[in-house]
């Protein structure tokens, strides 16, 4: 078996999966390359924003088996020095995108080497009790402007040549960054690395008995995942020119569980589908006033009960079963 | 033949209808009410909100017979977001054809939707959001602040408590930016004023529990416990003293940031005694008297808050601003604001100053007690009126660009 790892010879079903991958990536990019033209940009952008969001934790809880309840420290650190950097320091975009992932990646390696020690909903809680950590921080920080918020940060020109006033150009720096991200995390899976997250996922003493030192696979993961997380946050920052307590805020931890959930844990891009249907609901019921809570309720009570594997785990299972039968 | 001749005649109309409103924007004055719908400050703000700038276009339509560009009023919940804010503005303004946003509870989304409103040329009358910033160092040639902020209600509120004796203090302040600014403006007032201060402590925010903070106030002495702090702290805090008998024994609360909404909410046998600022109350005179009676009845019985009485006023005096400079351009529609005095039942007659800050009377309330009530809503009494040349922060002490640049 763990010959395997070492030696890929893929299998006629890898193959498929394979091609299978291959053509939902293809129908994915030319969906969002033409979606600015349908759709309004700012919305599509803030929904890849929180897409890479969702397959960073995606890459944690579905291929690692740890649930975080407190990634938003990262999406909201990130962002909080992605903005300062930009409007204080006079950065360009992309040092302070980096600049964010930077603090993320670094608060992610002394939060990863405290809560891997646990499991379960240790883990879980260790990781929540860091987040209002942060969040506490963020509230009493003198550069994170408390309640107000960082506001108006520049946007700036990427790489020095790119204009991001203008929208357009911005979605399209956004959607690299975000296919980036999103190929990214596809090779952590599918690499022997990913394999070996998969096997503690699955068995953590097997995986200990086989020679693997579970502890640094794991605060690797985590590590990734608190970057990736990270680069989200900070070009969340950059988009939408603000960075706020909302996104250092347990409730965004939740959301990105939901996100996930819904769109389908552990799949490749369940948690793509899950942070635009999210995002979506967000938007398009906000016109519903009161009403908006209830609805996102009741969609959610609706997914647990009917379709437990996500909206894209369903889907996946469904054309398995179709193509086996 | 005939289709011809429909044909031209039809053109003929679009082009002297063109030519009519040639500066309104997609023909339609489309006013945007973006607030908290269904959180903290729907109450205060959300659909009420909604309801009274529909008034105001009623009103302004009944007055204003020969404006015949329809006017819209549509809204959204921003759900206390700044990015779910900033993202329905920036669309609004973009692609749905949004003249004016108004309302905007929550400093963070006023602060976002302030900037995004200059970008775009557009107009922001902001009336819940309460931070004094957006006409100090974030103001902006295209927002009105309609209602009142933060130092209007800490200067009126430590200004007027100690004229009408008040003049021991003692702050019980949230631990955060916000509740040290509130306590530090109203400290400089209390002292200035002749009062003085005995003691303060900081609670974590946000907060359930605050008797341990409520007994350290209560063994001061002070004759006013100031509460430095906003929404559910203030509920939270008021209700526990009024279970500790703090107000029956003598001492009042002083609200920093308080509406009639949490008022109505806390019942008068809770929050009888409180003792804050306000800039508008349904029962001052006939003219709210009879508004807040229409209001009411198509909202349930409630009366307006000050936050839906401004957005009410504001409404209207843009809708005056955009007849009487025939356009709908943010920059120059504000601009018309400044200029025209401003006159509604509301508010009275009154001004608003260049770094667009709206300036009225503002008033000290304390809420009766159970006995005095005569009726439902029947909350306050008047203790001091601020007349409007000192309610608000001098516009010199703000640090506006828009004025330091003349």
């Amino acid at each position: 078996m763990a010959e395997d790892q070492y030696k890929p010879h893929p299998s006629r079903d890898d193959a498929a999966e394979f091609r299978y991958h291959r053509r939902a990536f293809l129908v994915m990019m030319a969906l969002f390359l033409v979606a600015p033209m349908v759709v309004y940009p700012v919305f599509v952008m803030k929904a890849l924003c929180f897409a890479l969001f969702a397959c960073a934790f995606n890459l944690l809880l579905g291929f690692g088996g740890l649930l975080s309840f407190g990634h938003a420290m990262f999406l909201g650190m990130a962002g909080y020095v992605s903005a300062h950097a930009a409007k204080v320091w006079g950065f360009p975009p992309e040092f302070a995108i980096l600049a964010g992932t930077a603090a993320a990646t670094v608060l992610g390696v002394f939060a990863g080497l405290l809560a891997i020690r646990r499991q379960g909903i240790y883990f879980a809680m260790i990781t929540l009790a860091l987040a209002q950590m942060v969040f506490f921080f963020s509230l009493q920080a003198p550069f994170t402007g408390g309640e107000d918020g960082i506001q108006a940060v520049p946007r700036g020109t990427f790489l020095g040549f790119l204009d991001l006033t203008n929208t357009y150009v911005l979605y399209y720096v956004v959607l690299a960054i975000f296919t980036a991200g999103f190929l990214l995390i596809y090779r952590i899976i599918h690499s022997p690395f990913g394999q070996v997250l998969k096997a503690i996922r699955e068995n953590e003493p097997r995986a200990t008995s086989l020679g693997y030192r579970t502890d640094h696979y794991k605060l690797a993961a985590f590590v990734l995942s608190a970057g990736l997380a990270g680069l989200a946050g900070a070009t969340k920052a950059i988009v939408f020119q603000l960075a706020s307590l909302t996104d250092v805020h347990w409730s965004m931890s939740g959301e990105v569980v939901l996100m996930t959930l819904l769109g389908g844990m552990g799949t490749i891009f369940g948690p793509v589908v899950g942070a635009f249907a999210i995002i979506a609901m967000e938007n398009y019921l906000a016109e519903l006033g009161s009403w908006f809570t209830i609805t996102q309720g009741a969609i959610f009570v609706v997914c647990v009960l009917a379709f437990r594997r996500g909206i894209l785990g369903e889907l996946e299972a469904w054309l398995r079963r179709r193509r086996a039968g | 033949m005939n289709f011809k001749r429909k044909l031209l005649s039809a053109a003929l109309l679009a082009l002297t209808a063109g030519a009519a409103n040639a500066q309104i924007s997609g023909n339609v004055v489309k006013i945007g009410v973006l607030n908290d719908q269904s959180g903290t400050y729907a109450d205060l703000a959300g659909p009420g909100s909604t309801l009274a700038a529909k008034m105001a276009v009623e009103d302004f339509k009944a007055q204003n017979k020969g404006f015949t560009t329809p006017i819209e009023v549509i809204a959204a919940d921003h759900q206390n977001k700044p990015d779910v804010g900033s993202q329905i503005a920036r669309k609004w303004f973009d692609s749905d054809g949004v003249d004016v946003i108004v309302d905007l509870p929550t400093s963070s989304v006023a602060l976002a939707v302030n900037q995004i409103a200059k970008e775009k040329g557009k107009a922001a009358i902001i009336s819940t959001g309460a931070s004094s910033d957006l006409t100090g160092k974030a103001c902006t040639p295209n927002t009105v602040h309609w209602t009142y902020d933060t130092w209007q209600l800490a200067n009126g509120t430590g200004s007027a408590i100690v004229k009408t004796g008040g003049d021991s203090w003692f702050f019980l302040t949230a631990d955060y930016a916000f509740g040290h600014a509130l306590e530090r403006d109203t400290e400089a007032v209390v002292l200035k004023s002749g009062g003085k201060v005995l003691g303060k402590v900081r609670h974590p925010f946000p907060s359930a529990d605050f008797s341990s903070f409520l007994l350290q106030a209560q063994a001061s002495k002070a004759k006013i416990i100031g509460l430095a702090n906003a929404g559910a702290d203030t509920t939270n805090a008021i209700k526990q003293a009024a279970e500790f008998g703090i107000v029956k024994g003598g001492q009042n609360l002083a609200g920093l940031l308080v509406f009639l909404t949490d008022v109505h909410a806390l019942g008068l046998e809770k929050a009888q005694g409180l003792i804050f600022t306000e800039s508008f109350y349904w029962d001052l005179n006939d003219q709210t008297r009879a508004w807040s009676k229409r209001y009411g009845a198509q909202h349930g019985g409630k009366m307006p808050s000050m936050g839906q009485a401004g957005v009410y006023a504001g409404v209207l005096h843009y809708l005056k601003a955009v007849a009487a400079a025939k356009t709908d351009d943010g920059t120059k529609v504000v601009a018309k604001m400044k200029e025209l005095p401003t006159d509604d039942p509301l508010f009275g007659k009154g001004s608003i100053r260049a770094d667009g800050r709206k300036i009225h009377n503002s008033y000290l309330f304390e809420v009766k007690k159970p006995s005095e009530s005569k009726g439902p809503w029947d909350y306050y009494k008047l203790r001091a009126t601020v007349p409007a040349d000192q309610a608000f922060r001098p516009m010199a002490e703000g640090g506006c660009p828009l004025v330091a640049a003349k």
